[in-house]
C-alpha cells in the first residue's frame, strides 16, 4: 500500500513524459494489489492442482508420477459423465425455463401494468439473500414424502402426493430450488436493463404505430441483450458447481443420491471420503476447462446471433 | 465480455419512466400476485415452523400454528445447544462476509477504476485475463486452493475462508464499466492541474462518485461471502471457526442422522430462521443499490 502514496507529490512536473511516467507509475501502483491476490489465489492453485494431478497418491508408498493418467481415467470414468449429463440435463432445462421467467417477470413490473409491482419485485428478489444451505433444507422438509408441505396440500385436495424424492424427479427438485433462489437476481438485471432505456425510444416507435408487444421484442429484448447474455453466462457457471443441493438432500434420498451426483459434489466426495486428492484435483481441472469452454461458446454464439439480426 | 456490444450510453441513474397511458391489468396482477406467492410461502412457513415443538412439526398443518407456540424455547435451545455455539458461527459469518467483502472492494476498486482512467503498457492483456477468469467457477478453484493451503497449512484458520473470496474480478468488472461512465475525465485533470496528487483524486473525487457501483460490489461480495458454504465446508475442520452455513448443515445432518444425541429438527428449523434475518433485512433496506449498481454491469460491456 505504501507504493499508492506515490502520486502524492504535490511538485509540478517539469515535462510531460515524467507526468506520463507518474500516471503510469499510479496505475501499476493501483493495479498491484488485486494482480497479487490474482496470482496468489487463483493462477497458483490452478498451476498446483495441475501439478498434482500428474501424480497419484497410495496409502502406501506415497505419491508417484502418472503423468496424464488421472485425465484417462476421468474420461473414462461413467460417474463422472453421469454427474455431466445431469449438468447437461440443467443446462437445456432449468436456465431457459429461469432465465424465461426473470424475462417474462421483469417486463411485467417495467409495463407498469401489476398493481403493487414494487412489492412483487422484491418478493421474487427476496430468496436471493437465503444462503443455498437453508434454501435446500427448508426445500428438502417440503419434498419429505409423509410430512412434508407439498404431500401435506396435496392430501388436503384428497390426491395422492408424488415423491418428490424418487429418481425420476429429485433433480426436478433440484431444479426448483435453483430456480426458486436465483430467478429473482436475473430479473433485477434484466429489470435495470430495462429501466435504463431511454424513453424516446418507445415514443418513437409509438409514433410509428408499434403495439405493446411489438416494442416489447422489438424495442426492448433487443435492448436488454447484454443483460440477458451475462444472466446466461452465470447461470451456465451456476449449473456445474451445483454442490449444496446434492450434499444436504442425499441424507433425505440417499439411495437416489449418490456420491458422483453432481461432478462438484463427485471431486469433494473423492478428495474427502475416497481420499484421492490427485484424481478430485483432475476432476476439478477437468471440469473448470469445460466451463470456460461452454461459456465461450455461449457467448460467441449469442454475439453472432446478435450481428446476424 | 469485453466484446459484448455497447447498445447505448447510460444515463448516471436510470430515471423513471411513467406512461400516463399504463392501465393496471387484473389478469397480470393475478399472474404476478400468485408468483410472489410461491416465493414467499417458504419464509412463511418458515417464520410458521420456527414456533413449533418437534412433534407439532411433523403432525400439525404447515402454513398454520401448532398446537403450541415454543418459539421461545426453540430460541433458548439455538443459542445455548453445544455451549452457544450458533452465537459464534453468526459472528463468525459476520466476520468472513465483511472482511471478504471489503477485501474484495479494495481490491476491485483501486483496479477497475486504473483500467478505466490509466492508459499503460500491458493494460488490455491484463485486463482480459482478468476478465476471462470471471468464467472459472468458484467451486472447481476452491479444491485446488485447498490443497494447496494443505500444504502450507493454513487450512482450519480465518485466512483460507477469507484470502479466496477478496479476488473479485466480477466486482473489478463492474467498476471499470461504472467508472468510464460516471467519471469524468476532465474533471480528473482539473485537479491535476490544481496540483492534486493521484491518490487524492482517486480517494477524495472518484471514490465518491462510484459511491453506487461500490456499495453494489460491497454487497453482491458479502452475500455471496456470507451464504458460501462449499469453501469453509472444505477449509475448516473446528466448529468455533464454522460460519453459519456449515454450522447449519451439521446441526441438520445430525437431525436427520436421528440416535439420541442428534439435535431436534425444530433447533434447525429455528436456527435458520434467525440466521436469515440481518441479511433479509439488509437486503430490503438497501435494495436501490442493487439496481442502480447491476444496471451499469448489464447495459455496457
Amino acid at each position: 500500500m505504501t507504493a499508492l502514496s506515490l502520486g502524492r507529490s504535490n511538485t509540478p512536473t517539469p515535462s510531460q513524459s515524467a507526468q506520463r511516467r507518474k500516471l503510469r507509475a499510479t496505475a501499476y501502483a493501483f493495479i498491484t494489489p488485486f494482480l497479487i491476490a490474482f496470482v496468489a489465489m487463483l493462477l497458483v492453485p490452478i498451476g498446483y492442482a495441475l501439478y498434482l494431478s500428474l501424480f497419484k497418491t497410495q496409502i502406501i508408498g506415497g505419491s508417484t508420477f502418472v503423468g496424464l493418467a488421472n485425465y484417462l481415467q476421468a474420461f473414462t470414468d461413467p460417474q463422472l459423465y453421469a454427474g455431466l449429463f445431469r449438468i447437461m440435463l440443467y443446462l437445456v432445462i432449468q436456465v431457459p425455463l429461469m432465465l424465461v421467467l426473470a424475462v417474462f417477470f421483469a417486463f411485467a413490473i417495467d409495463s407498469g401494468r401489476v398493481r403493487g409491482g414494487k412489492f412483487v419485485r422484491l418478493a421474487i428478489f427476496v430468496p436471493y439473500a437465503i444462503p443455498g444451505v437453508i434454501a435446500t433444507l427448508m426445500w428438502g422438509y417440503f419434498y419429505g414424502n409423509n410430512f412434508g408441505l407439498i404431500a401435506q396440500l396435496f392430501r388436503a385436495l384428497g390426491l395422492v402426493p408424488p415423491n418428490l424424492l424418487s429418481s425420476q424427479n429429485i433433480l426436478g427438485s433440484m431444479m426448483n430450488i435453483s430456480t426458486w433462489a436465483f430467478v429473482g437476481y436475473n430479473m433485477i438485471i434484466i429489470y435495470a436493463a430495462l429501466r435504463s432505456i431511454p424513453h424516446e425510444l418507445y415514443d418513437a416507435a409509438e409514433v410509428d404505430g408499434a403495439g405493446q408487444w411489438r416494442i416489447a421484442w422489438s424495442v426492448k429484448l433487443p435492448a436488454i441483450r447484454p443483460a440477458l447474455i451475462l444472466c446466461l453466462i452465470f447461470s451456465v457457471i451456476g449449473s456445474f458447481q451445483i454442490f449444496t443441493e446434492p450434499s444436504l438432500l442425499q441424507p433425505l434420498a440417499p439411495t437416489t443420491i449418490d456420491n458422483a451426483f453432481t461432478p462438484t459434489f463427485y471431486a469433494y466426495n473423492l478428495a474427502f471420503v475416497n481420499e484421492e486428492p490427485s484424481y478430485a484435483a483432475a476432476i476439478a481441472f477437468t471440469l473448470g476447462f469445460a466451463i470456460m469452454i461452454v461459456s465461450y461458446v455461449v457467448q460467441l454464439t449469442a454475439q453472432a446471433r446478435a450481428r446476424n439480426s | 465480455m469485453s466484446t459484448m456490444q455497447t447498445t447505448r450510453v447510460l444515463p448516471a441513474a436510470p430515471r423513471p419512466h411513467k406512461n400516463p397511458r399504463d392501465r393496471k391489468s387484473v389478469v397480470l396482477t393475478i399472474a404476478m400476485w400468485a408468483c410472489a406467492l410461491y416465493f414467499l410461502l417458504p419464509f412463511v412457513w418458515l417464520i410458521l415452523a420456527s414456533t413449533k415443538n418437534d412433534s407439532d412439526l411433523f403432525t400439525t398443518f404447515g402454513l398454520w400454528f401448532g398446537k403450541t407456540i415454543a418459539l421461545f424455547t426453540n430460541l433458548g435451545t439455538v443459542f445455548t445447544y453445544e455451549n452457544g455455539s450458533f452465537g459464534g458461527w453468526l459472528l463468525n459469518s459476520a466476520f468472513y462476509a465483511i472482511a471478504s467483502a471489503l477485501g474484495a472492494v479494495i481490491l476491485s476498486t483501486l483496479a477497475g477504476y486504473a483500467f478505466a482512467k490509466y492508459r499503460f503498457k500491458g493494460s488490455r492483456g491484463i485486463f482480459s485475463v482478468v476478465l476471462g477468469s470471471i468464467m472459472i467457477p468458484s467451486t472447481a478453484l476452491a479444491l485446488p486452493t485447498y490443497l494447496l493451503f494443505a500444504n502450507i497449512n493454513i487450512t482450519n484458520t480465518p485466512w483460507a475462508v477469507i484470502l479466496p473470496s477478496v479476488v473479485n474480478p466480477f466486482a473489478l468488472y463492474l467498476i471499470r464499466v461504472y467508472a468510464i461512465e460516471a467519471v469524468d475525465d476532465n474533471l480528473i485533470e482539473a485537479a491535476r492541474i490544481d496540483g492534486a496528487g493521484e491518490f487524492r483524486i482517486f480517494w477524495q473525487i472518484s471514490c465518491r462518485l462510484l459511491g453506487p457501483a461500490i456499495v453494489t460490489v460491497f454487497l453482491l461480495a458479502l452475500v455471496g461471502a456470507w451464504n458460501n458454504y462449499f469453501l469453509p465446508l472444505i477449509m475448516l475442520n473446528q466448529s468455533s471457526l464454522y460460519p453459519i452455513t456449515v454450522g447449519l448443515a451439521q446441526w441438520a445432518a445430525s437431525s436427520n442422522a436421528g440416535g439420541g444425541a442428534r439435535v431436534l429438527f425444530s433447533t434447525v428449523i429455528t436456527g435458520s430462521f434467525v440466521s436469515i434475518i440481518p441479511l433479509v433485512l439488509s437486503f430490503l433496506y438497501l435494495q436501490r443499490y442493487w439496481q442502480s449498481g447491476l444496471s451499469a454491469g448489464s447495459v455496457k460491456g
